[in-house]
């Protein structure tokens, strides 16, 4: 019996919700103004004073967002890579992030909406959408690693590029901050109305990749198969690259382009559930949100003059794991038609 | 005759703005194993996508027991209809448990949810192609055979009634090829199997009827002996060939390739 997997997926749920737990409480903790642990806890609920004011206004928000980024990051990683058959797949192969933060920039040079505003994220998910449909179009049925990544690095250079054209072209003379902001990604000084702006996308995009987990796990034996065993893959397809599209573009519309949580989260949780795709979705999406918040604790920890912006530590920490699974891959890719 | 569970009427199939398959008309009986053979190109595996439902025909229609097999349920098709695709991959490390109990998908219980009856059916399907033990092997570390037996297994695990594989038995070694054919054949009794083959000696052998596609349309149907005559073979093949009856058996010898 596979009682190996069984068990170990028997406690991987509540060990991932405990972490979690442990990492938004040190979340809540670290900063400026150094609160221990049970203290910023009791301040989440109690009126504690300054030390209350501190939680609930600075540091709550940016718990919850990197809870819920997190969160939504894993799941459409690990959705994507079941969507794809590829371990390779996520949003931020695809370019997605630069789509969104392309389509977040493009809506505050034209002056449609101010950064507050619910165009802001429409626009963001408009252009995480395009850029997520148009990568699993050109990469087709069995989607090769090389196709995949080619695709994906074509149009996030792109949108990276016409970003920073539009802020270039901007009379804003605080561009170069938008720059940094909208490509790199940060948690820094959010407050409770961005939260209030991404969390419904956020969690309908969560609500919505789950609902597709038994398609993912028939595609395990490719379209036709999971077709035949009564799945409507269209459908599937559908739902996944709609849902991860509202998913990524509502993180970057309030933080920014944040990478590699979709790609790095399924793979850490992936061989403790048997390698089902469906049964690595809730612990992906529970992996991505601790490792967002472990990134989030980090970056205030980091000793520097201005705070590391979160997105280029998630690269750091992201891209060695991408060439790592490259590696892995590496006869597939040389074995690939050209 | 029996009643056909399974009917194919002036079923015309486009691919690409090219014609695939041309008025067919075909019907499977229960407890028939039929096997398709022809060459390379000429329709089988858009036949066998076709019965399965799984594309919209340019013209005609596929009946599953009266039903256009396109316009049923999804899961009631996956539970009366079983397909088994050429060259199956399986994409991730899947246990060969869970690989097979994918089967159980129709039936609304998944690898993580089986019931009694769906347990028992994934431990039957996989004793019937000779995995016994190779259980939590994961899917990607089997030889090419084993794997194409562990996918088989899957569609012998969703009990449905009809089988439609093709090419089931390309990828096994002599002894396997013989096992697994026995394994379609009985499975055959209680409903029905259509099977691709290229080797015509064990089509001959194991098929209650062939089907011989050639040119996009059925050049022959019927029972082996109707179907596997040098003529045909060799209008259709290109290939010269003497078939014989030996002990109540047909025996189909290939001699050469004709000069076209």
């Amino acid at each position: 019996m596979a009682t190996g997997i069984t068990s170990r997926a028997r406690w991987l749920g509540p060990a991932l919700i405990g972490l979690v737990v442990v990492l938004a409480i040190a979340s809540l903790a670290i900063g400026p103004a150094r609160l221990p642990p049970w203290l910023a806890a009791k301040a989440l609920v109690f009126d504690e004073g300054s030390a209350s004011v501190i939680v609930r206004e600075i540091r709550l928000p940016r718990t919850l967002l990197a809870l819920l980024i997190g969160g939504t990051l894993g799941l459409s990683g690990a959705a994507l890579q079941g969507l794809l058959r590829n371990p390779l797949a996520d949003v931020t192969v695809f370019g997605a992030p630069q789509a969104a933060a392309l389509g977040a920039v493009l809506t505050l040079y034209f002056g449609w909406a101010g950064a507050l505003s619910l165009a802001l994220p429409a626009a963001a998910i408009l252009g995480a959408l395009l850029s997520i449909a148009l990568v699993v179009w050109v990469a087709g049925r069995d989607a090769g690693t090389v196709v995949l990544v080619l695709a994906g690095l074509a149009i996030g250079s792109l949108a990276g590029a016409a970003t920073s054209l539009a802020i270039s072209l901007s009379p804003n003379p605080f561009a170069v901050t938008e720059i940094v902001f909208w490509l790199l990604g940060s948690l820094e000084d959010r407050s409770m109305v961005h939260v209030a702006l991404a969390a419904p996308f956020l969690i309908a995009a969560m609500a919505a990749l789950l609902m597709v987990r038994t398609g993912l796990q028939a595609l395990s034996l490719g379209e036709e198969a999971a077709e035949s065993l009564g799945v409507d893959v269209q459908r599937v397809r559908l739902m996944t690259v709609g849902a991860s599209a509202v998913g990524v573009g509502a993180a970057v519309a309030v933080a920014g382009a944040i990478g590699f949580i979709g790609l790095v989260a399924p793979h850490l949780v992936r061989p403790l559930v048997g390698h089902d795709p469906a049964r690595a979705l809730i612990p992906a999406g529970l992996a991505g949100a601790a490792l967002l918040l472990a990134a989030d604790c980090a970056v205030r920890l980091i000793p520097s003059a201005a705070e590391v912006k979160i997105g280029v530590l998630t690269a750091l920490l992201g891209i060695p794991v991408f060439l790592w699974i490259i590696a892995r891959r590496r006869a597939e890719i040389a074995d690939a038609p050209a | 005759m029996t009643a056909a569970l399974l009917e194919v009427s002036g079923l015309s199939v486009h691919l690409r703005a090219r014609e695939v398959l041309s008025e067919i008309d075909l019907s499977f009986a229960q407890g028939e194993m039929t096997v398709v053979i022809g060459p390379n190109g000429a329709g089988k595996t858009t036949l066998m996508r076709a019965l399965a439902g799984l594309v919209a025909p340019a013209r005609g229609v596929v009946r599953l027991q009266g039903q256009n097999v396109r316009a049923m349920e999804r899961m009631a098709r996956g539970r009366a209809l079983a397909y088994l695709p050429q060259n199956g991959s399986i994409a991730w490390p899947l246990p060969v448990r869970d690989v097979v109990a994918l089967g159980r998908l129709p039936h609304g219980a998944s690898p993580g949810s089986l019931d009694d009856r769906g347990r028992e059916a994934v431990a039957a399907a996989i004793a019937a192609v000779g995995l016994r033990g190779l259980e939590d092997r994961p899917a990607t570390q089997l030889s090419g055979g084993e794997r194409a037996r562990a996918l088989l297994a899957r569609a012998l695990a969703t009990e449905a009634p009809i089988l439609i594989a093709d090419e089931p038995v390309a990828a096994l070694d002599p002894r396997h090829q013989l096992l697994i054919l026995d394994v379609l054949r009985t499975r055959a009794r209680d409903g029905l199997v259509v099977a691709v083959m290229h080797d015509l000696a064990l089509a001959a052998r194991f098929a209650h009827r062939m089907v011989l596609l050639h040119g996009h349309r059925v050049a022959a149907a019927g029972p082996p002996q109707e179907v596997l005559t040098a003529a045909h073979l060799a209008a259709a093949f290109g290939i010269e060939a003497t078939v014989a009856y030996r002990e109540g058996g047909l025996e189909v010898a290939i001699r050469r390739a004709l000069q076209l």
